[in-house]
């Protein structure tokens, strides 16, 4: 067994338990920290197979910003741990079922016969000197470089809908109106008053 | 024959414009303008109609057959309105016009306190007495354009527009619960009658394909063996079916049995109409048209079979109807009814000579009894029950000498119209072989003494005897205006004369030329023809037959229960309480009627309601189709629990079965 | 050396429980969030091993995409998560049957 095949195992293995770990525990916390695991181990089968940058940005963007969001929601709601269980032991089964039927088919379409070695080679590896960054960004900025826009379009959209959802006016709060600022008028604000002025005396 | 075309249009046309005159703007006329303006219209029609009788029987000019107008022309049937004017024509238009025209002026004086047979301040009551002379100048006019038609068409036109009219006048008294119910009970019969009527035109289009009498009459022949199955395997010579249909229509409108049962109710309207309408002009149409027909009765001896004894049962029967009744003019009511089964005797016997005869005296004598019957009304205060009159001889002497002569005339008595008409037919049908014939001269010999008993029965108890009326209605007691009287007088005369004048030439003669049609094996009429020599002879070879002595008995019978002073109505009561029970419920007909198809009729429309209407489309198809609209989408919202993982259920288990297809296909 | 096959596998086992996962914890929004992550690591597994296998790049530039998507419906996912539980009080997903026929 080479070093690689005991990497992947390792790493497979630690996936395959996090995953199970990530839908049995009680705590949404620990499932969180779970998932960071998933995530994790899944990375480093990613630079097994030789996809530096992706494994990097997995670990950045859903590590470093998906699930802090995650935690960050887990603990400011006020869950009810309780009555989130209830019926885990009574769908477990069918879930179980349900699952290994999935599993079960999908093992037999993606088996050794149909994906093994001797019918899909594994490449030989990369020379020192290649850049997976620089493939993807090639890749990126010419073939696909609308899409790119379309998905940094998304993002923004994202970024304005998670805003949009979330916004809420509290009542006798002070807003700072930048609108009515910077329209305002002199006559607005700035009443000239005749007076009579007194005589002298 | 330009002319006669030119006055056939006057004719039509003059009854019409009065009565579009007098009904539009009687108010604006008043009752003199109304009344002048109707019986001026019948009386131009009256004389242009002698005119014309004189041109084409006396003069024989010859036959006219021409279109006036053309309606429409579809697939090549032409509906047009024409005139056909012959020798049949130009006599029922002499017939028609007279008696309109005595009824017009008989009604100046009938009508004239109309005002007092509605109540206080009623608005249908207002200008009733124009209205009601507009109504009969509309029936001549319809009963003119029915006798007129040269076509099928037109022959209906007028056939329902003399039953609208006669609708109208029977129902004239509106705020009269039973005139309203009567002049129904007269459109729904009749409309039965109709529904023949109009499926026998039916069948005469789909056979001839044609509505002229000339195109009809003329091919008749070449379709004598035409077969028509009616239901699957059950053939019928068309001319059995098409004489039969036609028929029921006759059936209908000349009130014979089983459709009898409106005529006697008909009486509700005012007498003047019961005399023009019910006894001399419109319930001789069925009997004209048949003789009208007769090219198409000759070549079905089924059909005339059937008419002969339908004919014969109500000559019989409903005569015997008459002698218990009470009420004066349904005593006539009934007399009429016989009498229009006797003229039906004589077309089924192939005698339409003798039956159109009949109906041309019966028109004068029978119009003459009810305008006698109205005149005695008028002097006893509108009272018609005849167990109140008595000795009125003495009181109204014309309406005494004129109801004599008219009975005399309706029983048969020598040398009278009534005579000649009656004894031709009876003779008719003891010469006739058709099927059904024995019992057809059985019963109308047997009628003969019903008649004379009857008429004699109403005679007596009416002008002779006791005066049983209240002592108010006695001082008043008088003879009626001369607008009443002159009718009657002039009705009298033809009364006795008419048959005299044309025995020999109508049912014995060649009066009626082409227009009435006798097959050379059924032609009774010559065969009684040969034994009869001059109306002198006839009449007194009238003493010695059967006839003359039936009659002679049955008034014989009624002068000594009157001498008795029995009622044959009470006699009856008493002694043969069974036979009085049947005829006073008049054979039980309405009862039969109301039971079998008013409720009949009720009970399927009920059903329909129920079954059809509530339970299948309410129930099964609206209902229904939104229950299981609703069903469905109740089945369909448990799919809809709104969890998110039902979904997320299905969702998995179709992803799950995408994947099997895929891998074992 | 690993064959193809074997990365495929764990994306399948990886697949197959995050589904399970859905259905066991069927209350928990956020569990379920979660699981749906997972699915979508799944497959981002295998198209990255399709990637290294056939030598083309386009595969991991369907993951990067993916990955924003992902990331983008995450945010949302949240957010959304946050404005129901402040009007409800809850995120237990048997409250939320608004759709219910």
């Amino acid at each position: 067994m080479s070093f690689e095949q005991i990497l992947f195992y390792l790493f497979s293995g630690v996936l395959v338990l996090s995953a199970g770990a990530v839908i049995t525990v009680r705590n949404p916390v620990h499932a969180a920290m779970f998932l960071v695991l998933c995530f994790v181990t899944t990375s480093a089968l990613w630079l097994l197979l030789e996809a530096e940058f992706l494994a990097i940005t997995l670990v950045l963007v859903y590590v470093g910003a998906v699930m802090v969001l995650f935690l960050f929601v887990v603990m400011m709601l006020d869950i009810n741990l309780a009555r989130m269980r209830e019926g885990f032991a009574r769908y477990l089964p069918i879930g179980g079922i349900v699952a290994a039927t999935a599993v079960g088919i999908m093992g037999l379409a993606v088996g050794r016969i149909n994906f093994g070695l001797d019918v899909w080679p594994a490449p030989p590896a990369r020379a020192a000197d290649y850049s997976n960054t620089r493939e993807l960004g090639e890749q990126l900025y010419t073939t696909y470089v609308y899409p790119f826009e379309i998905a940094s379009v998304v993002l923004l959209v994202a970024i304005v809908a998670a805003i949009a959802l979330t916004l809420r006016t509290r009542p006798g709060t002070r807003y700072q109106k930048i609108e009515e600022q910077v329209v305002v008028k002199k006559s607005d604000r700035l009443r000239v008053v005749q007076l009579e002025s007194e005589g002298r005396k | 024959m330009e002319s006669i075309y030119n006055l056939g249009l006057l004719i039509v046309l003059a009854p019409l414009a009065g009565a579009i005159v007098a009904g539009l703007f009687g108010g604006t006329i008043g009752r003199k303008g109304a009344h002048s303006v109707t019986t001026l219209g019948v009386a131009i029609s009256f004389v242009l109609s002698a005119v014309v009788f004189k041109q084409v029987v006396i003069d024989k000019v010859g036959i006219l057959n021409q279109t006036v107008y053309t309606w429409l022309v579809s697939e090549g049937i032409r509906f047009e309105v024409g005139f056909l004017i012959d020798q049949l024509t130009a006599m029922m238009m002499v017939v028609v016009t007279f008696v309109s025209l005595m009824v017009h002026i008989y009604t100046i004086g009938y009508m004239s306190h109309d005002e007092e047979n509605w109540p206080a301040g009623s608005r249908a009551g207002t200008n009733s007495y124009q209205r009601f002379f507009s109504y009969i100048s509309l029936f001549t006019f319809s009963m003119l354009v029915l006798v007129m038609a040269n076509n099928f068409m037109q022959l209906f036109f007028g056939w329902e527009a003399v039953g609208l009219v006669s609708y109208l006048l029977i129902g004239f008294w509106s705020t009269r619960e039973s005139a309203v119910y009567a002049n129904l009970k007269a459109f729904l019969v009749n409309r039965v009658g109709d529904f023949g009527f109009l499926l026998g035109i039916g069948a005469v289009l789909m056979t001839f394909n044609s509505l002229d009498y000339s195109a009809v009459f003329s091919t008749a022949e070449l379709h004598k063996n035409l077969t028509f199955s009616i239901f699957p395997g059950s053939e019928w010579n068309m001319m059995t079916v098409i004489g039969i249909l036609l028929f029921i229509g006759a059936m209908g409108k000349s009130a014979q049995v089983p459709l009898h049962v409106w005529l006697p109710d008909s009486m509700e309207g005012p007498t003047p109409i019961s005399a023009l309408i019910h006894a001399a002009t419109m319930v001789t149409a069925g009997i004209f048209m048949v003789a009208r027909m007769s090219p198409l009765y000759e070549l079905s001896e089924t059909a005339l079979s059937f008419i002969l004894i339908i004919g014969a049962i109500t000559a019989l029967f409903m005569g015997l109807l008459g002698l218990i009744q009470n009420d004066i003019k349904r005593v006539v009511a009934y007399s009429t009814l016989s009498q229009l089964g006797y003229m039906t005797v004589a077309l089924g016997a192939s005698a339409y000579a003798a039956g159109v005869f009949h109906l041309m005296t019966h028109a004068f004598f029978k119009a003459l009894l009810f305008l006698g019957a109205g005149s005695v009304i008028i002097a006893m205060h509108h009272d018609q029950d005849m167990r109140n009159m008595g000795g009125l001889r003495k009181y109204m002497p014309i309406t005494w000498i004129t109801s004599l002569i008219g009975s005399l005339a309706l029983i048969g008595t020598p040398f009278f119209a009534g005579f000649y008409s009656k004894d031709s037919i009876i003779m008719a049908v003891g010469e006739s072989s058709i099927p059904g014939s024995g019992f057809a001269f059985a019963a109308v010999l047997a009628g003969v003494f019903i008649t004379a008993l009857y008429s004699f029965r109403m005679y007596f108890m009416v002008f002779h005897g006791k005066e049983r009326m209240d002592h108010h209605t006695r001082e008043h007691l008088h003879e009626t205006p001369w607008v009443v009287t002159l009718p009657l007088v002039l009705l009298a005369i033809p009364s006795v004369v008419i048959g005299a004048i044309f025995v020999m030439d109508m049912p014995f003669g060649n009066f009626f030329g082409e227009a009435i049609y006798v097959a050379a094996e059924h032609d009774v009429l010559a065969t009684v023809g040969e034994s009869i020599h001059g109306w002198w002879g006839m009449a007194l070879h009238g003493f010695l037959t059967p006839a003359f002595w039936l009659a002679a008995g049955g008034v014989f019978t009624a002068w000594m229960l009157h001498r008795k002073g029995l009622d044959i109505a009470v006699v009856m009561k008493e002694r043969f309480g069974f036979v009085y029970k049947i005829l006073d419920n008049k054979y039980w007909a309405d009862e039969i009627y109301a039971k079998l198809f008013a409720a009949g009729g009720r009970g399927l429309g009920n059903g329909l309601w129920k079954v059809g209407d509530v339970a299948l489309i309410d129930g099964l198809m609206v209902n229904g189709s939104a229950r299981v609209v609703g069903v469905l989408s109740g089945i369909t919202r448990r799919l809809q629990t709104g969890y998110l993982y039902h979904y997320a259920f299905a969702m998995i288990v179709g992803l799950l079965a995408l994947f099997s297809l895929f891998i074992f296909r | 050396m690993i064959a193809l096959s074997d990365y495929l596998t764990v994306a399948a086992l990886l697949f197959g429980l995050s589904m399970a996962g859905i259905f066991i914890n069927r209350k928990n929004v956020i569990i379920l969030l979660m699981c749906i992550e997972l699915m979508l690591l799944a497959v981002n597994i295998n198209f990255v091993a399709f990637s290294h296998y056939l030598g083309d790049s386009a595969g991991q530039v369907f993951v990067f995409f993916i990955l924003t998507v992902a990331a983008a419906e995450a945010a949302i996912g949240l957010a959304i998560l946050v404005v129901l539980f402040r009007n409800r009080r809850s995120i237990n997903v048997d409250d939320l049957d608004t759709l219910k026929g």
